[in-house]
């Protein structure tokens, strides 16, 4: 890839674009960051001003995280200047930054679920009275800056009780009872569904109108121009440039981002079109398959070389039919053939045994083992089926690892990595390669490119069209309908635990998934 | 150098050679091993052949704890095992017997295998918390071995059982032989099949083993076994060295003894990643301080409190704030050595 045309900071030096009559909050001048074999920041800057909403953007491996810890406490940088309102500052932990009035939240939330949420707001800063803390008041307290971003919920009741997006908002809280200056808030969205984001916008607007400086990293292009002012670019360590965000047309940015133009992503969309022959017998099929209180049951039939996209929103069941059909949960009723004869999936040791791969749209704790290396993690699956005693051999883990690291292009392309040291689309790409490597004739994916960068999308968006092509069987799963259209041959419609229907999507668009989805639940209302 | 000092046994071989050191300054007859009739005497080689037992059963525990569960139990299976076998012995005609000598080994760790199946059983199928499913045989356990025995201490005299712990091959104690293959089976059992890596996976993240199609069920169940097992030669090679089956003293307290050397040896109580070679250095190192209680001439009663203050400096040395201080002075020094190298300039 020619990363070295275009020269950091040489686009625009940033004090050209800063407001001037702003004086920084943060400024991060020649941050650099090596780890052993990376240098994962080369000289990095980054200015962040009171009262904006400023992205940080770029490709998984581009250093956004990097940068973040550095600027959090967690990494200790190797050379560079870090000075926050004016003072120099050498961060040792997450705590020295904390001190300082930076507080971050992160895309898990880190909370403790088991406390209420108004112990989690006021966690280590309690209010004292005579004889220990005074929890009335505490709660009181935790209620008061609740309120502040408009949140009004019961600060006694347990935090598990809320969801991802209300507990997003009890971790904003908690920055701001430190009084924090600065608030990073690091991909908070991907697990929200639109209503919870718009709510989510608002309170980081209201707290950039009350001064506070907000640096933002999300994937979501949309969620970019919709919120930030500014938006600094990095690429492979190295700055690219600051911009203000009205001035960047879109697909300059991405441009800056992956170092070249994205026609990547129109070359799929060959995918949907391509014809799928049903005269045959299908490869999958399942007959009323559901399970109480999950998912109503429901028929699924899946031909050779088909992609069959789930559409729905979150919640729609499209996660827990997937599950039923790799027997991830053992399903109540409903049967299962493959190839036309009848099989019983009632663990995921039944579903591979009948060549049906499954990977989690939980990256992390349904996914990846995070201490083991990157070839352990590929050949897991693998050596999962073999049983203990045959143990994939040095030499072919080797050949297994090189051919899928080249093929699907993870980086770094180093194979004993802990894997949990690599970006989210580079630990996506492993998973599939686990799958892959182990020759389904079934592939569920289930979000696989949540979180992931637009190179990294389009890498496995491009695998999956040209793997469907030559014969694999995909059900693919995703929130953006966009890609599930352009990359399915038939769409399932799900909403509210139920199959709604089946779309076939050569001549469909996402607007008609979208008032499938809506004119099916009015009818549901009438 | 930097390889050297990031891999995993650094640090305990780095704790085991201080105490070694420390040990033969303060008594130079500590390193002094004496030829006696082609056998080898001394120190030294009594902690080889004293660390036998522990190093079964810490084994055993290195396994279950990649696991992340625990097993309690051991000390109890072996007071178990050494009971039955010597329960057999006692009760045969012919004490000296090699048929009755195996029939006791082979009874004893028979009953504790079958006990770490149902430890197995328990957490692995039934899913009770491994901490609680391993204290119902640590409690029954001694009990059980003392139904066995009658409620008495048993004795026996049979030479060929006393080898075990007593005895001498090729200049060594039988009983260091006894350690070396079961390190070298657990070794390969382990890393010559793909069993450790599985291990690890369902150590490291259960779900995502799982739905790898991983059979975690299968793999936590057969560490428990093995750890039983282990505990159960453990057992034999503790009352061959007394010649009696003394179901309270028989491994009492070794499980936290076995749980501090996979600690010492570097491998987490979170489970997944595990190093046989920081359990064995971890074994060594509490057979050492054990020995060196003894020599200082510290008394029994106050023993533990000097055993607790020197884990704390080992562990201290292990964590994570110390050696980057240390990592911090070792690149300092480097420094100062070269002037002119990118750290100064």
């Amino acid at each position: 890839m020619p990363v070295d045309d275009v020269v950091a900071n040489t686009d625009v030096a940033p004090a050209d674009v800063a407001p001037a009559d702003v004086a920084p909050i943060v400024e991060m001048r020649g941050i650099t960051i090596e780890f052993p074999g990376v240098k994962a920041l080369d000289g990095v800057d980054f200015t962040l001003r009171a009262g904006e909403i400023h992205c940080l953007m770029g490709e998984n491996g581009a250093g956004k995280s990097t940068l973040i810890k550095a600027l959090t406490g967690v990494y200790a940088i190797d050379a560079g200047v870090i000075t926050v309102n004016g003072r120099p500052e050498s961060f040792h932990s997450t705590a020295d930054a904390q001190k300082a009035g930076i507080s971050t939240v992160y895309q898990e939330v880190n909370l403790c679920t088991n406390l209420s949420v108004g112990e989690n707001v006021m966690l280590g800063h309690e209010v004292r009275g005579v004889g220990g803390i005074n929890w009335k008041a505490t709660h009181r307290e935790a209620a008061r800056h609740l309120k502040n971003l408009g949140v009004d919920i019961d600060t006694r009741s347990g935090l598990f009780s809320h969801s991802i997006a209300i507990q997003q908002l009890i971790a904003i809280s908690r920055a701001m009872v430190t009084d924090s200056t600065v608030l990073i808030l690091d991909e908070p969205t991907s697990s929200l569904d639109r209503a919870e984001v718009e709510q989510l916008f608002g309170v980081i607007r209201d707290l950039r109108d009350r001064g506070v400086a907000i640096l933002f990293v999300t994937h979501f292009l949309d969620q970019v121009y919709e919120l930030s002012d500014q938006i600094t670019v990095l690429r492979n360590g190295a700055l690219v440039g600051e911009y203000p965000a009205a001035t960047l047309p879109r697909n300059e940015l991405i441009a800056k981002m992956i170092g070249r133009e994205l026609d990547d992503l129109t070359a799929i969309s060959s995918s949907a079109s391509r014809t799928i022959d049903r005269d045959s017998a299908p490869l999958f099929k399942a007959t009323d398959l559901g399970k109480k209180g999950v998912l109503e049951p429901a028929d699924l039939e899946v031909y050779e070389g088909e992609v069959v996209g789930f559409a729905g929103l979150l919640g729609s069941g499209r996660t827990e039919f997937a599950r039923l059909v790799y027997g991830a949960d053992r399903a109540d009723s409903g049967r299962i053939e493959k190839r036309g004869s009848s099989v019983r999936i009632s663990s995921p040791r039944n579903a591979i045994d009948q060549r049906i791969a499954f990977s989690s749209e939980d990256r992390r704790a349904e996914g990846i083992v995070g201490d083991l290396t990157v070839a352990e993690n590929i050949v897991l699956g693998i050596q999962a089926r073999r049983g203990w005693l045959r143990r994939v051999s040095k030499a072919e883990t080797d050949a297994i690892v090189k051919e899928y690291i080249d093929a699907l292009g993870v980086r770094p392309a180093d194979p004993n990595r802990p894997v949990r040291n690599l970006s989210g689309g580079n630990q996506q790409k492993v998973l599939l390669a686990r799958w892959l490597a182990t020759a389904p004739d079934l592939i569920i994916l289930d979000e696989p490119t949540r979180g992931i960068d637009v190179g990294a999308k389009a890498d496995i968006q491009r695998k999956v069209a040209e793997l469907s092509a030559k014969g694999l069987s995909v059900i693919f799963i995703s929130s953006e309908i966009e890609e599930v259209v352009r990359l399915a041959q038939r769409i399932i419609v799900m909403r509210d635990r139920r199959k709604i229907g089946e779309l076939e999507s050569h001549d469909i668009d996402v607007d008609d998934v979208i008032d499938y989805i809506a004119n099916e639940a009015q009818e549901n209302v009438a | 150098m930097r390889n050297i000092v990031k891999h995993s046994v650094f640090w305990p071989v780095v704790a085991l050679v201080a105490l070694l050191v420390i040990n033969t300054l303060v008594r130079p007859t500590f390193a002094r091993i004496v030829i006696q009739d082609g056998e080898l005497y001394g120190t030294l080689i009594e902690i080889l052949r004293n660390s036998a037992p522990l190093m079964l059963v810490a084994l055993g525990m290195t396994i279950v704890i990649a696991t992340r569960g625990i097993d309690l139990s051991v000390g109890a299976m072996m007071a178990v095992s050494g009971s039955v076998a010597l329960t057999i012995i006692d009760s045969s005609p012919t004490p000296e017997a090699p048929h009755i000598i195996a029939l006791a080994i082979g009874g004893g760790v028979l009953v504790t295998l079958v006990f770490g199946t149902w430890n197995g059983f328990l957490v692995a199928v039934l899913g009770i918390q491994p901490i609680i499913a391993t204290l119902v045989l640590m409690l029954a356990g001694r009990g059980i071995a003392l139904l066995i025995t009658g409620g008495f201490t048993t004795t026996v005299i049979s030479a060929p059982y006393k080898f075990m712990s007593q005895g001498y091959v090729l200049g060594f104690p039988f009983a260091f032989f006894v350690s070396i293959a079961a390190v070298t089976i657990v070794v390969l059992i382990q890393r010559r099949t793909a069993l450790g890596m599985l291990t690890e996976a369902v150590g490291i993240n259960p779900e995502a083993s799982r739905l790898a199609g991983v059979r975690s069920r299968g793999i936590i169940w057969g560490a428990y076994a093995a750890s039983g097992l282990l505990a159960g030669f453990a057992g034999i090679l503790y009352s061959s060295n007394i010649m009696a089956a003394d179901a309270n003293a028989a491994g009492n307290l070794i499980e936290l003894d076995a749980i501090l050397a996979v600690v010492l040896g570097g491998t987490s109580l979170m489970g997944g990643k595990f190093s046989i070679a920081g359990t064995v250095i971890g074994v060594f190192t509490i057979q050492t301080l054990r020995s060196t209680i003894v020599f200082l001439g510290v008394p029994p009663p106050v023993s533990p409190v000097f055993l607790a203050g020197v884990v704390i400096v080992v562990v201290a040395v292990r964590s994570q704030l110390v050696r980057q201080t240390a990592a911090r002075w070792f690149a300092s020094a480097r420094s100062v050595a070269r002037p002119n190298s990118k750290v100064t300039s």
